[in-house]
This record gives C-alpha cells, sequence and structure tokens, in this order.
C-alpha cells in the first residue's frame, strides 16, 4: 500500500434505507495503479453493493451511509451530484454484468460510444477527434467498425460485452470497477474478453477492481483478492497466499466447493445460507454455519479484520488455531463403479426446432447405475437431447430405449413404468415447482399419479424423499416461495425421486445456484447413485463439475458427440479439437485442498482446543 | 378498454407491471391476496366506499320515507325538515328516489359482469388450451366484438329490440367477454410454458387434472383483478345507457336517469344531482381503488407474476403474430 | 408488413360488418316494426316490409347492404326519408374535430405530466396526481361532463355555454367557445389513463439496467430523462394514444349528448330513439372502420419506434 495508491477505501458502509440494517459495514482496501483486486462472494454477500460504491452508486432502496472512497486524491462519497458525473467515466468507471440489459436498446452502439466521448469536455490528450478516439478503442477491443452501426440486440454476447468494455477505458480511467463482466458467456468468448481486459488494464496502468463468484477466473486475472461474507470482508491478501493457505473457514469451504478439472475431489458444500441484512447475529457472521465455532469466544462479538502476514488479512478469532492442511486430492474417488445392464440405449437421435436440426445423430448408452456427462456450450444441443430422452420434446427422429423397450416421442403416450423409471429436473428452481401448491402436494404427485398407496403412506414416503434430499419434514406445508433457489432445487429432486427411478436427467440443475449450495447438491448426487444404484444423466457447461462426480463424459458440439469416454481420459487425455480447446480456455484454479475423510478438527494444529 | 388503475394497466395494454409501492409487511407467498389487500390504505379505502354505498342501495329501499313515485311537493323545492333533499324535476322526493336509485343498477352490474366474466375466462381458457383452429376463430371473433365501442354496441342492440332489461345485461355481457378472454388467454399461456406444468406432462398427468389443479390456482389473481375492473365498466355503461334513456326506464328512480332528469335544475336545487351523482362516483371510484389494491398486492404475493396477465402490447383487434 | 395487416383490417370489418347486420336482423323486432313501433298496424308493417326487402333471406339483405355500403349508397333514413351518407358525413367533421383535439391535448398533457412523475418518483407531485389519476378513470363521462358544466356554464362561473351553438353547416371553429367543454371533458376521460401508462413505462426505464449504467458513466440527469429513457417509452405511449383513440370515440357519444354538440355521437343517440336502423347501421360501421384504421396507424408507428422488433439480429 503506497502512498500513491489509486484507489483506497476504507470504512464503507452501506445501508437499507429506512431501517437503517447494515448492507455491507467496515470494507476496507486499498489499489496501486496496475493492480487487479479480486471480490468473490456468493450471492447476498454484498459484492456488488461495494463494487457500486465504488462510483458513489447506490441501489434503489439502499444508501451509502458512512466510509470513504479515495480514488486519484478525491473522496468520491463526499461530492456533489454534479462533481460525480463529472468523475465517473473518466476518472472511475464501470463494466456491467449483462451487456444486453446495460445498452440501451433504442440506441447504435456508435451513438452510445459517442456519448461517452462527448462528456469528456477537456478533449483528449493528443488532440483527435471524438471519430480518431472511437476506432481507437474500438481497435483496442477488437470489435470491427460495422458494430458502430448495430442496435445491441443485433450484436452476439461477447460483441456487446466488448462495446460495454469499450465505453469503459474510453476516457482512460484511473480505476476500473468490473461486476462479473463474463458471467454468461461462454468458455471461450470469457477467455478472449478477459484477455483483452488484463492487457488494457496492463497497458494503461488501471487499477482494477474485479467482481465475481467464480473463484477460478478471480485466480487467472487478479494479484490480490477479497473474500466477501454477509457483507463484511473475511479475509483478503494476495492470491498466492490466500488462494493456497487460507485461513478463514469460510474460505476453505468456498475452495473446497470449487470443482476443478485436474483432479477430482469430493466438493465440500456448506449446509444453511447467509444471514441477510437485519437478520446478523451479534457475534461472528459465519458462525452458526462453521464447523469451527466455539461458542461465546465466536458468538458475543463480531471479530475485526486482522493483518496476520504480510498483506494478508483475516476476520476469524481463531485464525492461530486453524490450518488447513495442503493435500494432493485423490484421484481414486468413486469413478470406479461395477458395470451394470445398460438401462437407457440412444441410436442415432436427430432432433430440430422448427426447420432447424439441432442434433445430428447421437449414440449413447446409460448402465445401471452410472453417471454420464453430457457437457457442451450453449447451442451445442444437450438441452435438446435430453427432452428428447424425457418426452418433452417431439421432433426428432432414431432409436430410444430403455431395457429393450422402445420408447415412443410424447411422454404422454409412454407406459407408466417407463415414465416412472426416467426422471427429469429443470434447470430452473424458480419456476418447477407451482407455486400456488404446497411442498407436500408437489412431492406427492408423482405417487399420486402412479400408485394407489394411502395417503398416510404417500406422506411418509414423501418425507422420506425430502429427507434424502437433505430437507426436514417441516418443508411439507411451506410454498415454494419461501423457499431459496437451493431448497427448491432439493425439492424439484426429491420430487422425481419419490417414485424410485432407475435414471435421473438433470439439466444444468445447479447453473443458478452459488457455488457452495451447487457443492452440496453435487454431493447428495453422488450419494444417491451410491445408495440407490441410481444412474443420471448430468448436463452441464461447466467442464470442471464432472471429475467431481461423472463416470464417462460426453461433449458435445453443434449436435454431435465429439468425444466419448471415460471422465479420467477426456479429460486428462482428449482427442477432439473442440474439447482440447474448451480444457485449454477453461480457468483454472490451484487452492489447496485438505485430504477428503479427515475430519474438521485434523484441521486443528492443537489437537484439543 | 379504459384501464383502471398501474397495476391493472398492465393487464389492458401490456405495459410492465409496476412493482410494488406499498405492501404491508409480513404479506408474503403464503398469504390469500384478500388479507393482504385489506391491510393496504387503497385496499381499506376502496373497499370502504365501495361497501357503504352498497349498504345505502341495498337497505335504503326499505328506509325511505316517501314513494319515490308520488309527488310531494313543486319542482325541485329546497331541501326542508320534510323532505332533507329537497323535490326533484316534477316534484318527487329526492331523498326517497336516491335511497331507492342504486340497487338496479348495482344488479345489474354485478349480473353483467358475472356474465362477461365467466365467458370471457371461459373462452381464454379453451383458446388457450385447444389452440389450434378454435383459437385463431376465438380470437378473430374476440377481435370483431373489440371493434366497437362498448357503449356503442350496447345501443345497437337496444335499438332493435328496445330497452329491456335483460339485454341490458347480455350487451354488458358480450362487451366485456372479449377482454377478459384475452387477458385469460394471456395468463394461461403464460402460466402453461412454465417449467411445474412441463413438469406434469412428463408424468402424464391426466389434461384436465393439469389445467384444474395446477394452471387454474395460477389464474386467480388475474382473474379477481379483471373481475373488479369489469365491475367498475359495467356499472359505468349501465348507467351510460340508463342516463341516455335507453336503459332503466323512468319513472323508477335510478341515479343515472335523476341525473339526467334533472340537469335543468342545477341552480333551483341542485341535491337532485348532486345527491346521486355522489353515490355513483363513489361506487365507480370505490370499486376502482379497491381493484388497484387488488392488482398491487398480487403482484408481490405470486411474486410477482400475477398480475401480469401481459395482454400483447398492440391495441387488440389486429394480432398479427410475427 | 402494412399489407398484411390491412388485409386483416378488412377481414376484421367484415365480419363486424356481419356482426352489425345480425344484430339488426335476429333480435325479436326488425327495421319495419322498429320504425313504426307503436304507430303502425299490421298492414302499415306489412307494407314497410315489402319496401325494405324485409321478406328476402337474410343473405341476399345482407348482400344488398353490403354492396350498398361499399358503392357509397348506405340507403335512406328510416325518419326522415334522406340519403344517410349526407346526414352522417355532414357531422363526421365536427365529431373529428372533437376526437383529435382532445385526443393531441390529452395525449401530450397525459404524457408529459406521467414523465414529470416518473422522475419525481414518490414526492407529493407523484402521489397526488396518482390519486387524481385513479379517481378520474372511475368517473362516468357524464358525471365528468356535468361537473364541468357546474363549475363553468351554470352554477359557479358562467363564462361557458351548457350548450354548444353549432349551427348545422358552420365549421366548430367558427363558434369556438362551444368547444371548449366538450373538449375539456373528453381531455379529462383520457388524461389520467395516458398519464398512467406513461409514468409506469417511464419508471420502468428509468430502473432498467441501461440507465443505471448511463448514470455511472457520469451521463446528467436530464439527458438520461430525456435521450435515454424517453426514447423507450415511445412505443407504449403510441399505443397508448392508439386506444385513447379508440376511446374518444365511444365517448362522444354521451359528451355530444349531454352538450348538445352536433356530432356523430349525438347522431347516433337520436337514431337510436327513433330506431332509425340505416343510420345507426351506417354510423357504427363507420366507428368500426376508424377503430381498425387506428389500430394498424399504432402498431406501424410502435413497430417504427421498437429498433428490436424492427431489425433482425445478425451478429
Amino acid at each position: 500500500m503506497s502512498a500513491e495508491a489509486r484507489l483506497v477505501v476504507s470504512d464503507l458502509r452501506v445501508v437499507v434505507t429506512g431501517t437503517g440494517a447494515d448492507v455491507v459495514d467496515e470494507v476496507a482496501f486499498s489499489l496501486d495503479a496496475g493492480e487487479t483486486l479480486g471480490l468473490v462472494g456468493e450471492s447476498g454477500s454484498g459484492k456488488t453493493t461495494v463494487a457500486l460504491a465504488l462510483l458513489g452508486h447506490a441501489r434503489r432502496g439502499l444508501t451509502i451511509d458512512s466510509g470513504t472512497v479515495i480514488a486519484d486524491g478525491i473522496d468520491l462519497l463526499t461530492l456533489r451530484p454534479k462533481e460525480l458525473q463529472g468523475i465517473r467515466g473518466s476518472r472511475v468507471a464501470y463494466v456491467p454484468q449483462d451487456p444486453a440489459s446495460a445498452l440501451n436498446p433504442a440506441l447504435k452502439i456508435g451513438r452510445q460510444l459517442r456519448d461517452v466521448f462527448r462528456k469528456d469536455r477537456s478533449g483528449s490528450k493528443d488532440g483527435d477527434s471524438i471519430d480518431a478516439r472511437v476506432e481507437n478503442v474500438l481497435a483496442a477491443v477488437r470489435l470491427d467498425e460495422a458494430a458502430l452501426s448495430a442496435y445491441p440486440h443485433q450484436l452476439s454476447g461477447g460483441q456487446q460485452q466488448r462495446a460495454a468494455i469499450a465505453m469503459a477505458f474510453a476516457l482512460r480511467p484511473g480505476v476500473i470497477v468490473l461486476d462479473e463482466p463474463t458471467t454468461g458467456l461462454d468458455v471461450t468468448t470469457q477467455r478472449h474478453v478477459l484477455s483483452t481486459i488484463r492487457t488494457l488494464c496492463a497497458d494503461e496502468g488501471i487499477a482494477a477492481i474485479f467482481v465475481s463468484h467464480d473463484l477460478a477466473v478471480i485466480g487467472e486475472l487478479a494479484d490480490r483478492v477479497a473474500v466477501m461474507y454477509a457483507g463484511r470482508v473475511s479475509e483478503i491478501g494476495a492470491i498466492a497466499e490466500v488462494f493456497n493457505s487460507p485461513k478463514h473457514p469460510y474460505t476453505v469451504g468456498l475452495l473446497g466447493a470449487v470443482p476443478s478439472t485436474d483432479r477430482a475431489h469430493p466438493l465440500t458444500g456448506m449446509e444453511g445460507e447467509p444471514p441477510r441484512p437485519g437478520e446478523r447475529p451479534a457475534g461472528c457472521f459465519f458462525a452458526p454455519r462453521c464447523p469451527f465455532c466455539r461458542p461465546h469466544v465466536c458468538t458475543d462479538d463480531e471479530p475485526p479484520l486482522d493483518l496476520i502476514a504480510g498483506s494478508h488479512s483475516v476476520r476469524c478469532v481463531r485464525v492461530g488455531e486453524i490450518a488447513p492442511r495442503v493435500g494432493a486430492g485423490s484421484e481414486g474417488f468413486a469413478t470406479a463403479r461395477a458395470a451394470g445392464a445398460a438401462v437407457l440405449t440412444v441410436r442415432d437421435l436427430r432432433a430440430s426446432y422448427g426447420a432447424k436440426q439441432v442434433v445430428h445423430g447421437v449414440d449413447l448408452e446409460l448402465d445401471d447405475g452410472e453417471c454420464l456427462a453430457v457437457v457442451g456450450e450453449s447451442g451445442s444441443g444437450k438441452t435438446t437431447l435430453a427432452r428428447c430422452i424425457v418426452g418433452l420434446h417431439q421432433r426428432w427422429q432414431g432409436e430410444l430405449d430403455w431395457r429393450g423397450q422402445r420408447l415412443v416421442k410424447a411422454a404422454r403416450q409412454r407406459t407408466p413404468e417407463s415414465l416412472r423409471a426416467v426422471q427429469y429436473v429443470f434447470q430452473n428452481p424458480y419456476g418447477s415447482l407451482n407455486p400456488r401448491k404446497p411442498i407436500r402436494h408437489i412431492v406427492e404427485q408423482p405417487l399420486r399419479r402412479f400408485t394407489d398407496l394411502s395417503r398416510g403412506e404417500r406422506g411418509r414416503r414423501a418425507v422420506a424423499a425430502l429427507e434424502a434430499t437433505a430437507l426436514s419434514a417441516s418443508f411439507l406445508n411451506r410454498y415454494p416461495g419461501e423457499l431459496s433457489g437451493g431448497e427448491r432445487q432439493r425439492v424439484a429432486i426429491a420430487r422425481a425421486l419419490v417414485i424410485e427411478p432407475e435414471v435421473l436427467v438433470c439439466d444444468e440443475i445447479t447453473s443458478s445456484l452459488d457455488v457452495s449450495v451447487q457443492a452440496a447438491i453435487v454431493e447428495m448426487l453422488r450419494d444417491l447413485q451410491a445408495e440407490r444404484r441410481l444412474a443420471l444423466i448430468i448436463i452441464t457447461h461447466n467442464l470442471g463439475l464432472v471429475r467431481s462426480i461423472a463416470d464417462r463424459v460426453a461433449v458435445m458440439h453443434d449436435g454431435r458427440f465429439v468425444e466419448q469416454a471415460r471422465t479420467s481420459q477426456v479429460l486428462d487425455s482428449p482427442q477432439d479439437g473442440y474439447t482440447k480447446r474448451l480444457l485449454a480456455d477453461l480457468p483454472h484454479i490451484a487452492t489447496a485442498t485438505a485430504e477428503p475423510g479427515l475430519p474438521p478438527e485434523a484441521w486443528l494444529t492443537q489437537p484439543g482446543t | 378498454m379504459r384501464a383502471i388503475s398501474p397495476a391493472a394497466d398492465a393487464q389492458i395494454a401490456g405495459a410492465p407491471p409496476l412493482e410494488l409501492e406499498e405492501l404491508p409487511a409480513g404479506v408474503g407467498p403464503r398469504d390469500s391476496v384478500l388479507r393482504g389487500v385489506f391491510r393496504t390504505t387503497r385496499g381499506r379505502i376502496g373497499a370502504g366506499l365501495a361497501l357503504l354505498v352498497v349498504l345505502v342501495a341495498v337497505i335504503g329501499p326499505f328506509v325511505a320515507p316517501h314513494s319515490p313515485t308520488e309527488f310531494v311537493g313543486p319542482p325541485f323545492a329546497k331541501p326542508s325538515s320534510a323532505f332533507p333533499l329537497g323535490t326533484d324535476t316534477l316534484g318527487r322526493d329526492v331523498l326517497s328516489r336516491t335511497l331507492k336509485g342504486g340497487w338496479e343498477l348495482l344488479l345489474l352490474g354485478l349480473a353483467g359482469t358475472a356474465a362477461g366474466v365467466l365467458l370471457g375466462a371461459t373462452i381464454g381458457v379453451v383458446a388457450a388450451f385447444r389452440g389450434g383452429l378454435l383459437d385463431a376463430v376465438l380470437m378473430r371473433g374476440v377481435d370483431v366484438v373489440l371493434a366497437f365501442p362498448q357503449l356503442v354496441f350496447a345501443l345497437l342492440l337496444v335499438s332493435v329490440v328496445g330497452p329491456k332489461l335483460w339485454l341490458v345485461v347480455l350487451a354488458v355481457a358480450v362487451a366485456h367477454a372479449p377482454q377478459v378472454g384475452r387477458v385469460i388467454r394471456s395468463a394461461a399461456l403464460d402460466v402453461s410454458e412454465r417449467d411445474f406444468i412441463s413438469s406434469a406432462e412428463l408424468i402424464a398427468l391426466p389434461q384436465r387434472e393439469i389445467i384444474f389443479s395446477e394452471i387454474l390456482p395460477n389464474l386467480t389473481s388475474p382473474l379477481m383483478v379483471e373481475t373488479g375492473i369489469r365491475l367498475t365498466y359495467s356499472v359505468i355503461i349501465i348507467a351510460g345507457l340508463s342516463f341516455l334513456g335507453f336503459g332503466l326506464q323512468p319513472p323508477e328512480p335510478n341515479w343515472a336517469v335523476m341525473i339526467n332528469e334533472n340537469r335543468g335544475g342545477l341552480s333551483a336545487n341542485s341535491w337532485a344531482i348532486v345527491a346521486p351523482a355522489f353515490l355513483l362516483a363513489l361506487l365507480t371510484i370505490g370499486v376502482n381503488t379497491l381493484t388497484d389494491a387488488i392488482a398491487r398486492v398480487s403482484l408481490g404475493v405470486d411474486g410477482r407474476r400475477a398480475a401480469t396477465a401481459v395482454v400483447p402490447a398492440r391495441p387488440p383487434a389486429l394480432e398479427v403474430r410475427e | 408488413m402494412v399489407a398484411r395487416r390491412s388485409a386483416l383490417g378488412i377481414l376484421t370489418l367484415l365480419l363486424a360488418s356481419v356482426l352489425v347486420f345480425a344484430a339488426t336482423q335476429t333480435l325479436p323486432g326488425n327495421a319495419a316494426t322498429a320504425a313504426l313501433r307503436n304507430t303502425g298496424s299490421a298492414e302499415r308493417v306489412a307494407v314497410l316490409e315489402r319496401q325494405l326487402h324485409l321478406n328476402d333471406p337474410a343473405i341476399s339483405q345482407y348482400t344488398q347492404w353490403i354492396t350498398g355500403l361499399v358503392k357509397g349508397d348506405p340507403g335512406n333514413s328510416l325518419a326522415n326519408g334522406e340519403p344517410v351518407d349526407t346526414l352522417v358525413m355532414g357531422r363526421v367533421e365536427n365529431s373529428a374535430v372533437l376526437v383529435l383535439l382532445a385526443g393531441s391535448i390529452g395525449a401530450l398533457l397525459g404524457a408529459a405530466l406521467g414523465v414529470a412523475a416518473a422522475a419525481r418518483r414518490g414526492g407529493w407531485f407523484d402521489n397526488t396526481l396518482s390519486v387524481v389519476a385513479l379517481t378520474f378513470t372511475a368517473l362516468p363521462e357524464f358525471l365528468i361532463a356535468l361537473f364541468l358544466v357546474i363549475c363553468f356554464a351554470t352554477v359557479w362561473l358562467h363564462v361557458l355555454p351548457a350548450v354548444a351553438q353549432i349551427p348545422p353547416g358552420t365549421s366548430p371553429w367558427s363558434n369556438a367557445e362551444s368547444l371548449v367543454l366538450p373538449t375539456a371533458t373528453l381531455v379529462l376521460m383520457i388524461m389520467p389513463y395516458v398519464f398512467r401508462m406513461t409514468r409506469a413505462a417511464m419508471i420502468e426505464a428509468l430502473e432498467s439496467d441501461y440507465v443505471e449504467m448511463a448514470r455511472l458513466t457520469g451521463m446528467s440527469a436530464p439527458r438520461v430523462l430525456f435521450l435515454y429513457a424517453f426514447p423507450n417509452v415511445i412505443p407504449t405511449v403510441v399505443q397508448v394514444i392508439g386506444l385513447c383513440l379508440l376511446y374518444l370515440a365511444g365517448g362522444i357519444v354521451v359528451v355530444e349528448y349531454v352538450f348538445n354538440y352536433p356530432g356523430v355521437g349525438q347522431q347516433l343517440v337520436a337514431a337510436v330513439t327513433d330506431r332509425d336502423i340505416p343510420v345507426i347501421q351506417f354510423i357504427v360501421m363507420l366507428l368500426a372502420a376508424f377503430y381498425v384504421v387506428v389500430n394498424i396507424g399504432a402498431d406501424v408507428l410502435a413497430l417504427i419506434a421498437t429498433p428490436r422488433r424492427r431489425l433482425p439480429r445478425s451478429g
């Protein structure tokens, strides 16, 4: 932290307007020129609130209560609105998460870009005209000139994001805040966008704050990282320090939950949820979920953020007593399973949407108790394939067999046995449960449809299904609106499990969930698979996930399986060019992982404390 | 066509729904919409006004001091102790006529609304689920009826048959059904595209069960809002018809008729007009405000999806699908 | 695209004409009994029926009527025997003036107030206007009309005529005083609606990501409001105005009656009183045609104002 730090934030506090409940508090860090700080957290951590506060902005319903944000010697939080306008864009700029909605749909890109330059009344340092400057910045983000006369909806996601980046870098600000700028982009585009950002920041010596929930991306881009939990910075330090020797239990849990393509390790999910503003406990916010929590020590007062070494600070009173061991991660976990009979067979499936063919001849064989992952990016046809298998999509040709029985296209016309045997879980937990029905009704629905069980027996089975997905019986009488995303997804899985299927097709079921929730659900699926010999088809775009759960992987591109083999084979020695490119473009994270199977107490350096 | 409130507007013209400006604390996903409504100011005011007028209309006939058709004094006499609101254009007691002048209006309005909503909702649901040719035909029919202003349509029917009461109710019902049909159809289509319906399809749940058990409960909110809007319109149309002389006929007292026939005596005894006008206005404003409250609360209870029965964002009649 | 909608519009009109005709045919009573009502003996009714071709099969009656309409001869009035088209078209100008005048004023004022309210959302200005708007849309048009009459013509002030004084054949502009109250009534009918729709659309635009983004790039507030948010509101406003014109077309019936304004609406009321079927049919078809044209126009304008629908994705 040199005296000429580009950005110094101290004691930043943002509250809910009206109630005064704190959303974020005690946020402090500083950045030098050319440095990139990653701001990591899950939903509800307050990272976006902090990001916006760096521009002196708070979303509707929130107020920046106190603190200082000093950029180039000026405290943004003390400026009047007109002065703030002058700073924004020119000294501190912002790159939004979703460019599709951040660009004005009614104006052409060129117009929006010119508007940014026009506000810089001092003119550029070299006296260039606006047009020349526009050209320069377009070249820097590698966007074609044709983009200037296009409306936002006419560009692809990657192009839109580049346009947004161009608008942010246009006036050569000293500080740039990037709010999850690559979420929603496919892996290859993400790599390009990230390298563009890296180059621009390095060339101009810009200090950057990079907000993300994706630890791997942060690991590749940032110099330092701050981990946020429930509105507080729980750990901050250099990337190597924090990722290789994390000190805060939350950080350790988070790192353990990140799936990796490099080694197979059991994902550690964390039960429970972060406390919302206004519901935060007296002591450490993480205490209710922390395996190391000691009553009174941890729960009486909020721990301060303490410097422990170099630039590494941790908010934990037990920090000296906890040290996760850097483990190797076992290779041989859970990938060897006894081969079973073939439960599902697909031959030469060709599916179309309207006039366009999206699946071109796919062959697939799933054995009892086996987990097959189908990996592909958006547009690869993987969801269409899944929907054909379960009977939701009917425009296809080919053969589909369940245990030798030919299945017809429409679910409505299939035999009850085949319907019971193959179940499906949707991607979006917010749409797959009827908001007007209690959980009891939702989970019992397949039982009512397929069995003659009595009411009492149905109830018992529903409870059993919920408990298998780690939900208590108290959920039976609740409504979907009261549940979180992770809980809803578990209900959806319970509904699928309640009639004891043989195959479970999971279509991107964790894409909209936090990393720790995703980890918990993946682990739960693995356990279910082992207990019930359940066969799984996991549809995902996240190649990292497959190492932790799949026996075999099929990589799908443009409607075809370009590679299909055992997981270790595909990930370690890919044959196909597309697979290789996908693996190369994936951000990697080198993290510390504890040896699996060791209880948390094993992490204590002094046994018995 | 004339929308009532911001949230209900969303149903009619396809603008996006407003977010809640006033959702009482504690109203969550489990609460019934009505319970939440009565905790908002608008809900209370609207319900209160409407209830007040309903009471006057229903109880009034039993407490009126004089017969509404009896000539009790000179025309447009000023208020006196015997006749607290004075007399009207023919010398009849304004108070008695006002007290007796509401129930028919109310009854016809309710009947027309009920018939219209029932007809419209049926059309909407059938069109949404049968789809195909039936849907296209029904929607064309809807467009055609919507091509006429509602009052004009009613006038058309009245001109041939005469001002029969059953005809008035029929005209109102037919005038409302298309709009209700479109809103419900849109809501039903919206709901049927959601994953929990696909989930029911996946286990081949019988169509009937899907419609009644899964979809219909999700339509109650837009239905409630539409009913409220239609009720306001029904009263307005019937009052308008009566005012023009084509609805409820004199000498029976009726607020709209009273307003028309006493126009000449505004300076002499304004009560003859003001009393019925005031009550009529309170009724429509009350129902309107209540409907607005319902629309806003359903937005919150159903998680922002209830009152978004978005009619395609074009003016009715030409639904060209691109 | 315009061609397609026009074709659909014509289809709608055709179906509407069938509906109009069916309504006047299938209900109890027919044109003859209606025209003669209580004054006709059975013989006179029979004579009139033959005269009006009422005993011909329905289809041929319909074709007679519709071809007449299209050719420009919608028959003669039953009340006074004069050709319907001269009777009605003479008044169309008067009504058109009302509708267009009220439409423009109402739309402009309503939209301006809506934008202002959205910009100062939650303040006293916004809350007051919203409540007033909510109240006014619930009021029947004759109440608004009478309220204005009470205020400005008879009870409180006496500055404007309670009844329009426009001799037949003269332009309404020559007697502008008579225009004020009817126009004001119509304006008060539609302005609250335009206000609320504009306000809602504006609020949505102001809360959008792209407006937040514009603020974060340091754009000044007025610029954000007018150059960034407002262009996205235009399609909604256009459609709202379309709906308003249609609503006005219905509203003139009562308003013209109250003010005795010599327009098409008043004529319709008179025709209904007289059971003058040909006149009624013609006016109703006229209104339907107006409706269809306005719809097409609004659709086209809204499409032009929405680049997203106008241009396909290319990238």
